[in-house]
């Protein structure tokens, strides 16, 4: 029987880069079939070209073994085809049912006149098929980023999609809603369909896949029985040498003395409703303190209260025994607070600025990069030929505008800048998001040499692995407040996940 | 099937080719209009170059309509690279002209110095000052700048037309029977007469070289300067500007009184350098603030190709009036000059869009 999807030799190139150099790839009908490399190893440049958002420059496409030219994301919709992005398409004002309709020309869709009741009807039955129910009168923007997923996926079934392909399905879900994602993809799976799983996440591949496709530079590098693989000979594929892998290594008992405290912190949202409750902690010089969540539980409004970037509507945040200014960055700036954002591309940098003025976006004020009022535009440059050779920033050069860089080059530069800025306290929000398992090695070796040299670490992360490998204490946050603080060496990763979903330790998870 | 698409990467050469293209099209679209409404198109072309730049005279009167669309681009120009669009060049200009003016009228005939720096401080307090008021309700209230300065533009101009034509104020002229009768202002003492620098055959109107020096400082200011840095922050990404402590409401304050400084400078100049009087009627007719927008787009807000378009849409003006006569009417004019800022305009679409053309993509099957 003919595989459900079959690309060959696919060749996509971008100015100045081989996006996918000659990729093959196959997926049966019935399988979930992983795609897992590192970043800018071609998997998102790959779903696009099948998902028909880019055309390939050369190769085919073949569907249930009938050669496929897609024109436009229409015709690939048409074909059977349904993505699950990332970052999620949906409109926050419209109703799941109305979502789920949105751009189907088939059916309900099409009509001038829509029949709520009848989508809804369907809608609630999908749902309740493959255990992603949803109602179906709620709006997009009450709903968690998990069940907006469950939107997304509704969707695609509502349009009978047979090949699903779903790009880091987990990235904001808690440990507890992505085992029941993959039971949902098992479900589908089961029935015929074709699940493609986008993922750079090792043991999520083994629980949920049938067969590995491995890409490493834009090709292919091997595809696997999954229960043929283990975790290190996957990691080694797709890095494309041997990795050792990130433990926890326990650092000197020492610490220092409380560096960071704040105290009974209430702040708004950008929407202006609550978005932290009385948030208190403390954190000491030499410590990492873990703040686990899903995305959207305060960690941001946290991040911002501490560096001044927003003002609380209660409470202090004291550094080095001093009281904060609220809302004052540049102070946050001058107490020796430095933060790696979660919004990179937009907070983290200005895009259309060069890497240069990217590199002294907080010290451009000092003696160092300026006399008076002018710039010295030659030691700038020179600080970033020298950020960009030290922290290994492929692509970059001092002249080019940011947005030029790759997520994973982009978060070098932002990571170089702050650790550069001399912190007292380092406050990181999801420092690895996108980065190639090198990469995160590095990054993690910096943040505990950083501790090690005496900065107070806060970290906030939504990567479970990642907040036990690195913290000392692990705070974890639900809706605005901090629900427990355990000591890491005690802390499970099913513990810390129940909490995350806002249940006790002996509850059910929450949908 | 033609598709528009972002270009990835904009080449260097199309930024010298594309504003050429669209001046060859506009040529080949005005030859038809020519054609049709019987004019030689050679022969006024020929006259549209040599009226425009084609003497001492013809540039002299260049650079005299080019002074005004200077400080006009540049108050655009140096708003708009923050994300700041203040439209309200226009009114701005007005309020320098009517400050400008005054301070010109107050110092008598005591000291020519005296009388221009006065005219020209004048002229950048009553810019500035109008232009803090869309500044001060963007900042602190997040109000549109765009309708805010927009409709200063019109008080302005009832301002203006009102010191003058319904009021005995201190700028009209009521020193004879048939001044009271017919309104206007008050001319300026021959002290308030700004000098004018003769190079060669040249005259270049002191408020052109005031224009020019105002270019050169601005770019300086937002090439090397820790100011000019951080307007381009905050004018690419609002949010990094925030993390990284600059202080945005401040910033904006301070780009709304440069831009309308500028302006109210250029207005300042008109009465200086060529009205001699607060003129009202000629002001508001000219539309300088509004033509400062185009110049400050076709410049793409460098200050130096402001001065350079200015100058160019300035002989394009000059141009247009020698053109007007009784075989050739001055709406024909009017369509002329359109058609040549409307295809450069239209052309910068091309710099980062492109066009492809390809055959509609075989129809897929929806899978059976």
């Amino acid at each position: 029987m003919a595989a459900a999807v079959e690309l060959r030799n696919i060749t996509k190139r971008f100015p100045g880069v081989v996006a996918n150099d000659g990729v093959d790839f196959e997926a049966a009908e019935g399988e979930v079939h992983a795609l897992l490399g590192e970043n800018g190893a071609g998997k998102s440049t790959l779903s696009n070209i099948l998902t028909g958002l880019y055309h390939p420059d050369d190769g085919q496409i073949l569907l249930y073994g009938e050669r496929r030219v897609f024109g436009s994301p229409r015709d690939a919709l048409d074909a059977g085809i349904g993505m699950v992005h990332q970052h999620f398409r949906l409109v926050p004002p419209f109703t799941v049912a109305e979502n789920v309709i949105l751009g189907d020309e088939r059916g309900e869709g099409k009509r001038f006149l829509v029949h709520p009741r009848h989508i809804e009807r369907r809608v609630a039955e999908l749902g309740e098929r493959y255990r992603i129910a949803v109602d179906p009168r709620a709006r997009v923007w009450q709903l968690s980023l998990g069940e907006q997923q469950r939107v997304e996926i509704l969707k695609a079934l509502y349009r009978e999609a047979r090949i699903l392909i779903l790009d880091e399905p987990t990235a904001v879900l808690t440990p507890q809603e992505a085992g029941s994602l993959f039971e949902t993809l098992r479900v589908m799976a089961h029935e015929g369909r074709t699940v493609i799983f986008i993922s750079h996440k090792l043991n999520e591949v083994a629980a949920v896949s049938d067969r590995v496709t491995v890409l490493r530079g834009g090709k292919t590098v091997a595809t696997l029985a999954t229960r043929d693989t283990t975790a290190r000979s996957l990691a080694s594929l797709m890095v494309g040498r041997e990795v050792a892998e990130v433990e926890r290594t326990p650092r000197e008992e020492w610490l220092g003395d409380v560096i960071l405290e704040v105290s009974a912190v209430s702040a708004l949202g950008d929407r202006g409703s609550p978005a932290l409750r009385g948030v208190s902690l403390t954190l000491r010089s030499g410590e990492i303190l873990g703040v686990a969540g899903v995305a959207g539980n305060g960690q941001r409004e946290l991040a911002e209260v501490v560096t001044g970037m927003r003002s609380p509507t209660q409470g202090t945040v004291t550094i080095d025994g001093k009281r904060l200014r609220p809302g004052d960055a540049r102070a946050a700036i001058r107490a020796h607070i430095s933060h790696v954002p979660e919004d990179r591309l937009h907070t983290g940098v200005a895009p259309s600025l060069t890497i240069a003025s990217n590199s002294v976006l907080k010290a451009y004020r000092s003696s160092r990069f300026a006399w008076g009022p002018l710039l010295r535009l030659r030691a700038i440059r020179a600080h970033a030929s020298q950020l960009i050779r030290h922290y290994d920033v492929r692509g970059g050069a001092p002249e080019l505008p940011a947005r030029r860089l790759s997520g994973g080059n982009l978060q070098k530069i932002v990571l170089g800048r702050e650790f550069d800025g001399q912190p007292h306290v380092l406050v990181v929000a999801s420092p690895t998001r996108g980065l190639d398992v090198a990469a995160i090695e590095t990054v993690h070796t910096q943040l505990r040499k950083a501790a090690s040299g005496g900065v107070g670490v806060l970290l906030i992360s939504e990567d479970l692995d990642e907040i036990l490998a690195l913290s000392d204490r692990i705070a974890v946050m639900y809706e605005g407040e901090i629900v427990a603080e355990l000591d890491a060496g005690a802390a499970t990763l099913d513990e810390i996940g129940l909490l995350m979903a806002g249940g006790k330790a002996d509850a059910e998870p929450a949908p | 099937m033609i598709r528009i698409e972002r270009r990835l990467e904009q080449p260097r050469w199309l930024d010298v080719a594309v504003p050429l293209g669209s001046i060859l099209v506009a040529f080949a679209v005005m030859t038809v209009v020519l054609l049709a409404t019987g004019h030689a198109p050679g022969h006024t072309f020929w006259r549209l170059l040599v009226t425009g730049f084609g003497s001492m005279f013809a540039l002299n009167s260049t650079l005299v309509s080019a002074t005004p669309l200077i400080f006009t681009g540049l108050c655009a120009a140096v708003a708009f690279r923050m994300q700041l669009f203040n439209i309200g060049g226009e009114g701005q200009l007005y309020m320098g002209a009517i400050l400008g003016a005054a301070a010109g009228i107050a110092l008598g005939n005591a000291s020519s110095f005296l009388s221009v720096t006065a005219m020209i401080g004048a002229g950048i307090v009553g810019g500035a000052a109008f232009a803090l008021i869309p500044g001060f309700l963007r900042a602190y209230l997040n109000t549109n700048e765009i309708i805010t300065s927009l409709m200063l533009n019109y008080v302005a101009a009832l301002v203006i037309d009102y010191l003058i034509f319904d009021s005995l104020s201190y700028w009209r002229d009521t020193s004879t029977p048939s001044a009271k009768v017919f309104p206007q202002g008050k001319i300026l003492p021959d002290a308030a007469t700004w000098p004018v620098l003769h190079v060669g055959g040249l005259e270049l109107p002191f408020g052109l070289v005031l224009g020019v020096a105002v270019a050169v400082f601005i770019w300086v200011l937002y090439s090397r300067t820790r100011f000019g840095f951080e307007v381009h922050v905050i004018g690419d990404s609002p949010r990094a500007a925030n993390y990284a402590g600059m202080r945005t409401r401040r910033k904006i304050l301070a780009v709304m009184a440069l831009s309308g400084a500028i302006a109210g400078l250029g207005g300042a100049s008109q009465d200086g350098d060529f009205r001699h009087t607060l003129d009202p009627r000629g002001l508001t007719a000219a539309g300088y603030g509004y033509a400062g927008i185009v110049i400050a787009a076709l410049a793409r807000y460098n200050p130096f190709s402001v001065c350079l378009i200015a100058f160019l849409l300035g002989g394009l003006q000059n141009a247009g009036y020698a053109l007007q006569g009784a075989d050739f009417p001055s709406g024909l004019v009017g369509v002329l000059q359109g058609l040549i800022l409307f295809c450069v305009l239209g052309g910068e679409l091309l710099l980062r869009y492109r066009f492809t053309f390809d055959r509609r993509s075989r129809r897929v099957e929806a899978a059976a």
